[in-house]
């Protein structure tokens, strides 16, 4: 019995951890295009709370999939906000991307409230359901964690290879990068410096939102103010803790996704540890991870610099 | 002194504007800007006593974490951690006046300036950490100091479930400070205390120490440019970023305890509605300039202020008031760019 006990602990534990690391690694890899391309935008925790916000009224309106959409679009929006500031006014980055979060998570409450009342029961939205592939969700263990999921995850399935090969393996890509490494010679070599910066941070943006939907369309069900609750700022640590590739970001975000599951886990072990210190447990893992010699990784050269130079 | 105006006009032209956007997205939301700015005026300026009460109050530790954010900043350090840094601060001043219960009278003069050393010592630690991961690890301290106040919140909420709760263990608060602990009230019929008084002082020592030091010049020289500063061989940039960190933590640590020395009493979970990232806005509107952050510290507690009196007098959600901040941000920063834009366009 011991040993089935284990066994269903274990399930249960990988399953949220992997729900709870998909929306982290959609921000994440979005994240990781745009400082690819040298902008840092820590405005991504206000992609992702436009994007749960967009959720929940766009499924509200016309269901969860339309929901699905209108979040990516809302975070999307929020990262245009962004890149006209620090890519084309060539604003300071890091404030402007602390303005864009703190606005959108004081406007995404005020919408909230203005629309629902400021204080009304949980909003109840309809979920995106889980699609269950056949033949693999009946692997033992792997199969109910990782292919009885929402359409969300399997995107991050995808993602990850496309963005790898997009990134490593494209001219594309190449272009993309030397935005980050050598914006003078992208521009040299005929790139439109502004242009292509701007379309990397609305990319970012998109796949923000559409991991702020996930939080309120698949894994809550509901919206409530602050629900992002730091995700956009700990993306920015997962995408130094991935080293900038794809690859390294989405086991970065599962490391996380775990640490935050660990909670549930425990629970189910019995096992008293003060809810908050498990509440910490994700930051803190990072901080130390990061000491730890992962943040020692280059950053892209360009990344968070001003382009085209201010003169002194 | 030109400059300085120049400046200034910009700081209110920048504030206007984003009053006007605001009042338009207000009115776009379905409120009334009138009704709004009605009620915001007169929770903030109704009464000599509403404005020493709440905004001046308001005001207080906007004012420290100001400070703090325009040292860090006028030395190129992006310290986004005030908020955490207030909560370390609030925590060890808490943790020190809780274990002295009934201190009282002549005998216990010593409390509140140990509890004050205490908070800017534990802000100052709490900024020691990026400070250590800049300088030796060569990680940024954006990310770090923003992790740092994830876990500052989660200390906080972990202490005062658990080892600091109150004696009765009813609420997530810590029991109630002794009296020799408390900030002294600054006009009588008044909730303005002396911490207000306080961070005006600190104000005029740290604009002192940066306009007129040998020190505040090596600061604003490694802000400008730690490279060209090192390079200059002069001085090596490492100290200084160290001083302005644990400086900088300093002063958002005496922010913690000076609200809860006087106003609150007691330290619990959600101390600060966010006063270490608004903090980031007040010192933008001051230009980095620590005499002004003195006013616009009382702008933002005005705004702050009437924002709950808006809420309740006309209907209008406070969080408005936060994205009204952000938007002030982005005002000030194209403000700026589009005038050093125009100067070199017009030589």
């Amino acid at each position: 019995m011991a040993d089935w006990d284990a066994t269903a602990t274990l399930a249960a534990f990988l399953a949220a951890a992997a729900g709870l690391a998909a929306p982290l690694a959609l921000a994440a890899l979005g994240e990781t295009v745009s400082e690819r391309a040298g902008v840092i935008n820590i405005g991504m925790e206000g992609s992702v709370i436009w994007g749960a916000l967009g959720g929940a009224l766009g499924s509200l309106a016309a269901g969860p999939y339309w929901g699905l959409a209108v979040g990516a679009m809302a975070g999307c929006a929020a990262a245009l906000v962004f890149a006209a500031f620090a890519v084309h006014l060539n604003t300071d980055q890091i404030i402007t991307g602390t303005a864009v979060a703190l606005g959108s998570l004081g406007f995404t409450g005020a919408v909230f409230q203005s629309r629902f009342g400021v204080t009304g029961v949980a909003l109840e939205l309809e979920t995106v359901p889980a699609w269950e592939l056949p033949f693999l969700s009946q692997i033992p263990i792997a199969g109910p964690v990782l292919f009885d999921r929402a359409v969300t995850v399997y995107f991050v399935y995808v993602l990850v290879p496309v963005l790898w090969w997009f990134l490593f393996r494209t001219r594309w890509g190449l272009a993309l990068r030397a935005l980050g490494e050598a914006p003078e010679a992208a521009q040299a070599a005929g790139v439109p410096v502004k242009a292509a910066r701007t379309l990397a941070v609305l990319f970012g943006g998109l796949l923000g939102g559409l991991g702020g939907a996930h939080m309120s369309l698949v894994h809550t069900g509901t919206f409530s103010e602050n629900m992002s609750a730091g995700t956009g700022f700990v993306a920015i640590a997962v995408v130094v803790l991935g080293r900038w590739d794809p690859r390294g970001v989405l086991a970065a975000a599962l490391l996380f996704g775990c640490a935050e599951a660990l909670q549930f886990a425990l629970q189910a072990m019995d096992v008293e540890f003060p809810y908050p210190l498990l509440l910490m447990l994700p930051y803190a893992l990072s901080l130390v991870a990061l000491a730890g010699g992962f943040g020692r990784s280059r950053a892209p050269a360009a990344l968070a610099l001003p382009w085209p130079k201010r003169p002194a | 002194m030109g400059a300085t105006i120049r400046t200034a006009v910009q700081s209110v032209a920048a504030l206007l504007a984003t009053l006007a956007l605001a009042a338009v997205l207000l009115a776009i939301g379905g409120h009334s800007p009138v009704e709004a700015s009605s009620a915001l005026w007169h929770g903030a300026f109704g009464s000599w006593n509403r404005f020493a009460s709440f905004t001046l109050v308001q005001a207080t530790p906007l004012l420290l974490t100001g400070l703090a954010v325009a040292m860090a900043f006028k030395a190129g350090v992006w310290n986004i951690g005030a908020e955490g840094q207030l909560y370390a601060g609030a925590l060890a001043g808490a943790a020190v006046a809780v274990s002295f219960p009934g201190a009282d009278g002549a005998s216990a003069l010593w409390l509140l300036p140990v509890a004050l050393l205490a908070s800017a010592a534990a802000g100052a630690m709490w900024a020691a950490v990026p400070a250590a991961m800049k300088t030796r690890l060569g990680v940024g301290e954006v990310i770090t100091t923003l992790l740092m106040n994830f876990v500052a919140l989660f200390l906080a909420q972990y202490l005062v479930q658990g080892p600091m709760q109150e004696a009765r263990g009813v609420f997530n608060q810590t029991d109630e400070i002794p009296a020799a602990a408390t900030l002294p009230a600054l006009l009588p019929g008044s909730r303005l205390h002396a911490g207000f008084l306080l961070g005006v002082v600190l104000a005029g020592a740290v604009w002192l120490y940066l306009a007129r030091s040998a020190g505040g010049f090596r600061l604003r020289a490694v802000g400008a440019s730690a490279r060209a500063a090192e390079a200059s061989g002069r001085f090596a940039a490492r100290p200084v970023t160290w001083l302005a960190f644990l400086v900088s933590g300093a002063l958002a640590g005496l922010a913690g305890w000076v609200q809860v020395a006087g106003v609150t009493g007691r330290m619990y979970e959600g101390l600060s509605p966010g006063w270490g990232y608004t903090a980031i806005a007040v010192a933008l509107l001051a230009r980095l300039n620590p005499a002004a952050v003195v006013l616009a510290a009382v702008v933002f507690g005005a705004l702050s202020a009437g924002g709950g009196a808006m809420q309740r007098d006309a209907g209008v959600p406070e969080a408005w008031v936060r994205g009204t901040e952000a938007l002030l941000i982005l005002a000030l920063l194209a403000v700026d760019r589009g005038l050093k834009a125009a100067r070199r366009r017009h030589g």
